[in-house]
């Protein structure tokens, strides 16, 4: 099955504890549970082909001109890891279904689990670096859900946003540093990205892109410094801590090192950054996790320390580090997801995690204290256990690496490792019990069960490495360093081997120093610790203020500074563009200026100006507004342009009478309130706006396209293609039918929204009431202006009907045809008032515009049925005796559809606002 | 011609900037419908400036670029519907404000 399908599956599975949750917590479980175990099973089916090395993928083309490509891959690495994600899954869930309180919305929590399981599986799964990211960010996103999924408790949220935005901030670097990667190596995909080794490392970006990437990486799998968001996750439920926070998110850093290690390791920056990151991390968190009390903080830094281990043996950059990296990865998630597991036990049958109020456990919870043996001596790396396997194989590659510091080190985190791990294990379950208020005892199967399970793998591994786990790390090792390994996991490798000597003085100096506790903790407590948290606090506190100020100096909420500011930031990034750019010498021939013209712009400039300067009077800039407009139009026409020339006219009339209804209720003069300053100030930016605007345009005309305009297309397939002389009413509602689709749709959802907003307007209470008419304009409804406008509308509706009928071949079209007809019906609401109007009109506004769009939409499915894409039109001749030769097609119909919903449009629209001239009723 | 134009546009640019720059409604209306000319005037002109040639097929050799002018006819009609949101928002503060000022900050 295809690879985006298995990934797919958990967030399927994601939506169905919404439905499932009213049968009750066991089949909710059980059918995510199903979506996992079917997700597992499609992936091991690839099993076989992957043990000989193919890799399967999955090829989705999306945008592949920009990279984009939801491609999916499934090779060793990816294998390993989407079973760890599905496999402890499986797991995870079981164990949550009877961990959590039966009040808690478990359903959610299901829903949450799912949707990061999805994401964790896309990130291994996927092939594509962009799709990566994307499945990077929703792995931060879910996991911040989870973390603060008790959100009544403080440290929850407060530490759901630390982690949000710890990796959530490392994300965006990553995405930065991913982008540079794929620029270098030309492509997003990882198969291209993986065989461009040599570019990759001679490009000088390879560093930037480095850093940006690790600080991603290392930030995900908390790593020092970015390693104390880790310890504050634990706040979550242990299900949570166990899945994400030890077994899979926080090895998504890991992962990606992994699968970038073929471009990105070899090189010097990368083998000190990366094993100085991941050696640090190991010994320092190891210490810490010494001294902790909470369990899961214990287990929560020993995890840090952990994955600083694979860090550490990643950053290494040999094949046997390598191989061994992957081993631990197995292991790690094997004994510590059984462990924060069993802390969970710990904790219901206690109600604490204070390593210092437990104790003498082992007789109350015997089951509990015998899985807890196996996973703690694993962690501490005690034969025959797993984890023994794989400390031995890192202590290994450190005794072999150079400077000295590199085995001292990584020794002295085995030791510190044995420290907590014997303490964490003979604290909780042996020593006198204290009184606990509850007499703590073994849990039910369902909770101990997934934990032995995890337990008796860890000594399966231990004992049978080679043929229990040795297929998947060479499969594993192989996908990731890209050359076949055959390694050889054993219990013994004789006394030369310098990591059994090392070993030896981990566990002698972890023991000596369990028996030192007392002493070494009273000067722990004494040295001082920067707490991460104050300085976490500290950091996001300076970071909102910054941006608090910044954001009220640039937008204190006053329009007009805001849009002066924006202003101001265009002319300054338009200068710079012009100053920088190049251009080449304006060529075009100018155009003769004649008389007319001439006189029309001298017009249009005075208007323009005076509207500017008079607009304190209303009525008369309203008045010189519409000489512009009117200018306008003939202008068009002049310049060739008739269907603008006539839309513009009849959008000019509507619009007056629009501005004039407002009129009717806005001042008509305004005071003269702002300082001559403010107005210079204002003025001097639109001057310059204007200036700038003009020497545009001119340099925009006297010169030749740069590329030949695609209108040559139009207007050569005008006639033959759409089958009208008019290019523009072609491309209207032929060529670009779909953005006109759009647009009819646009005007009527505005004329909703005016009728809404009217409406609404009516029903809420005014501080101010329109004067009524005072009689000083005579008669409202003049006798001869009614009789004239009853003559206007047939011939405005013929004048209309003409224009839309020629419009395929002639000026003209819905638009226009459209604002005629509603010309001729708003001449009747001004002649003889809204009441009179309005009780005249048969069919509502709204149903026209809602036809108008049926219309057209019917008129473009209308194309599905002849098996093409909508929209597309057809157009026949018909010679009908009497009539001239007759043009039937389809884009007619779609035109209709523009017609009706510009005529209800408009409409809806004057006769909203009209309505609020209406008498209100009285109200308090 | 082309100059003029150029002029022309200029101008209706920087009259509405400076009416959209007032602190009260109804010449902020205003100043968008003037900067609404201005940028589809430009949007026009970039097809060139052509005269005698409309985009109507027949005899003629010549014709000037049909698709600024279809671009600009249906932004023509847009604009009046989005002036018109402006007017009812404008119409809807001052009627239930009592002021007809663009900024609020005076007020409670």
């Amino acid at each position: 099955m295809s690879l985006a399908l298995i990934a797919a599956l958990p967030f399927l599975g994601a939506l169905t504890p919404a439905i499932t949750q009213r049968f009750g917590r066991s089949i909710s479980t059980l059918t995510v549970a199903l979506f996992t175990a079917l997700a597992l099973a499609l992936i091991l089916q690839h099993l076989p082909a992957i043990m000989v090395g193919d890799t399967i993928t999955t090829q989705i083309n999306w945008l592949p001109s920009l990279g984009l490509n939801a491609n999916f891959r499934l090779d060793g690495l990816s294998l390993l890891f989407a079973i760890l994600i599905l496999g402890i899954g499986l797991l995870i869930q079981a164990y949550a279904c009877f961990y959590l309180d039966p009040s808690e919305p478990y359903a959610r929590f299901l829903t949450y689990l799912m949707l990061f399981q999805g994401a964790m599986l896309g990130i291994v799964l996927c092939d594509n670096i962009l799709l990566l990211l994307i499945f990077w960010e929703l792995t931060s996103l879910s996991s911040f859900l989870l973390i603060g999924f008790w959100s009544h408790l403080p440290e929850a949220r407060q530490g759901a946003r630390m982690a949000l935005a710890t990796t959530g901030g490392g994300g965006l670097a990553m995405i930065a540093g991913l982008l540079i990667l794929g620029q270098i190596a030309g492509g997003y995909d990882l198969s291209t990205i993986l065989s461009q080794k040599a570019a990759i490392q001679a490009s000088p970006l390879y560093l930037p892109a480095l850093i940006l990437i690790l600080l991603g990486a290392f930030t995900k799998s908390a790593q020092f410094p970015f390693h104390f968001w880790l310890p504050h996750a634990m706040a979550a439920p242990t299900p949570v801590s166990a899945y994400l926070h030890s077994a899979t998110m926080v090895k998504a850093g890991l992962f990606l090192l992994a699968r970038l290690w073929p471009v990105l390791s070899g090189t010097p920056e990368w083998f000190w950054i990366v094993t100085c990151a991941g050696l640090i991390t190991m010994a320092f968190a190891a210490k810490v996790a010494f001294y902790k009390d909470d369990l899961k903080a214990i287990l929560a830094y020993s995890t840090v320390s952990h994955l600083g281990l694979i860090t550490f043996l990643l950053g290494l950059g040999t094949k046997a580090a390598a191989t061994a990296a992957i081993f631990h990865i197995i292991c790690h998630a094997t004994f510590k997801a059984a462990l924060f597991m069993l802390a969970g036990i710990v904790e219901h049958a206690t109600h604490t995690r204070d390593i210092r109020a437990l104790g003498g456990l082992s007789r109350a919870m015997p089951i509990t204290f015998g899985l807890a043996t196996i996973a703690t001596l694993s962690m501490a790396g005690i034969p025959p256990l797993n984890g023994f396997l794989s400390k031995e194989m890192m202590l290994e590659e450190a005794a072999h690496s150079a400077p000295l510091i590199i085995p001292i080190l990584a020794t002295l985190a085995a030791l510190l490792s044995v420290a907590y791990s014997l303490r964490f294990l003979t604290f909780t379950f042996l020593g006198p019990t204290p009184a606990f208020t509850h007499a703590p005892h073994d849990p039910i199967p369902g909770l101990w069960l997934p934990p032995a399970i995890l337990a008796g793998l860890v000594i399966a591994i231990g004992l049978a490495p080679m043929s229990l786990t040795a297929w998947l790390v060479d499969a594993a090792a192989s996908a990731t360093t890209g050359q076949p390994i055959h390694t050889h996991i054993a219990l013994w490798h004789g006394l030369e081997s310098p990591a059994l000597w090392m070993s030896l003085a981990a566990v002698g100096g972890g023991i000596a120093l369990l028996g030192l506790f007392p002493h070494l903790r009273q000067s722990w407590d004494a040295s001082p610790k920067p707490q991460a948290k104050t300085i976490f606090d500290i950091c996001l506190e300076g970071v909102t203020r910054g941006s608090e100020i910044l954001t009220t100096w640039l937008h204190n909420g006053s329009l007009s500074r805001g849009l002066a500011i924006a202003l101001l930031t265009i002319l300054a990034v338009g200068s710079y563009a012009f100053q920088t750019a190049q251009s080449v010498p304006g060529s075009r021939a100018l155009t003769r200026i004649e008389l007319a013209p001439a006189a029309g712009f001298a017009l249009l400039v005075a208007a323009a100006l005076a509207a500017a300067a008079l607009h304190r009077q209303r009525l008369l800039a309203l008045l010189l507004v519409g000489i512009i407009g009117l200018i306008l139009s003939a202008g068009f026409a002049y310049l060739s342009a008739p269907d603008l020339a006539l839309t513009q006219i009849t959008v000019e009339v509507v619009t007056v009478a629009l501005m004039l209804l407002a009129l009717n209720f806005l001042p008509k003069t305004a005071p003269n309130e702002s300082p001559p300053l403010r107005r210079l100030r204002d003025a001097a930016l639109a001057v310059t706006a204007g200036i700038a605007t003009a020497a545009l345009a001119y340099a925009l005309m006297t010169r030749a396209p740069m590329f030949p305009p695609i209108s040559g297309f139009h207007l050569a397939q005008s006639l033959p293609g759409a089958g009208g002389h008019n290019a523009v009413n072609t491309i209207i509602v032929d060529f670009r039918g779909y953005d006109t689709f759009g647009e009819i749709i646009v005007l009527g959802i505005a004329a909703l929204l005016i009728f809404a907003l009217a409406e609404s307007l009516l029903a809420t209470k005014w501080s101010i009431r329109p004067r009524p008419h005072k009689g000083d304009l005579g008669d409202p409804h003049p006798i001869m202006l009614q009789t004239a406008t009853r003559l206007m509308l047939p011939m405005a509706m013929l004048v209309g009907t003409y224009l839309f009928l020629r419009g395929h071949n002639q000026p003209g079209g819905g638009f226009v045809a459209g604002l005629v007809f509603a010309i001729g019906f708003v001449t009747q609401y001004v002649a003889s008032g809204q009441d009179w109007a309005s009780s005249r009109r048969r069919i509502p506004y709204h149903a026209l515009i809602g036809g108008g769009v049926l219309i057209a939409s019917a008129t473009g499915i209308g194309s599905f049925f002849a098996g093409r894409p909508f929209l597309t039109s057809n157009f026949t001749h018909l010679h009908l005796p009497p009539l001239q030769d007759f043009e039937l097609a389809t884009a007619a119909l779609f035109d209709l559809g523009v017609f009706f919903c510009v005529v209800g449009a408009v409409m809806l629209t004057l006769d909203s606002v009209a309505r609020l001239a209406q008498p209100q009723p009285a109200k308090e | 011609m082309e100059m003029l134009i150029a002029i022309a546009i200029g101008t209706l640019t920087a009259s509405g900037l400076y009416l959209m720059l007032r602190a009260r409604t109804f010449p902020v209306i205003l100043g968008l419908s003037l900067l609404s000319y201005a940028v589809n005037l430009f949007l026009f002109v970039s097809g060139r400036i052509l005269l005698n040639a409309p985009p109507i097929l027949g005899d003629a050799t010549e014709y000037t670029d049909p698709l600024p002018q279809a671009l600009v006819l249906t932004a023509i009609v847009i604009s009046f519907a989005m002036t018109a949101v402006l007017v009812i928002m404008a119409l809807g503060a001052y009627l239930v404000s009592g002021h007809d000022r663009i900024d609020t900050e005076d007020q409670p």
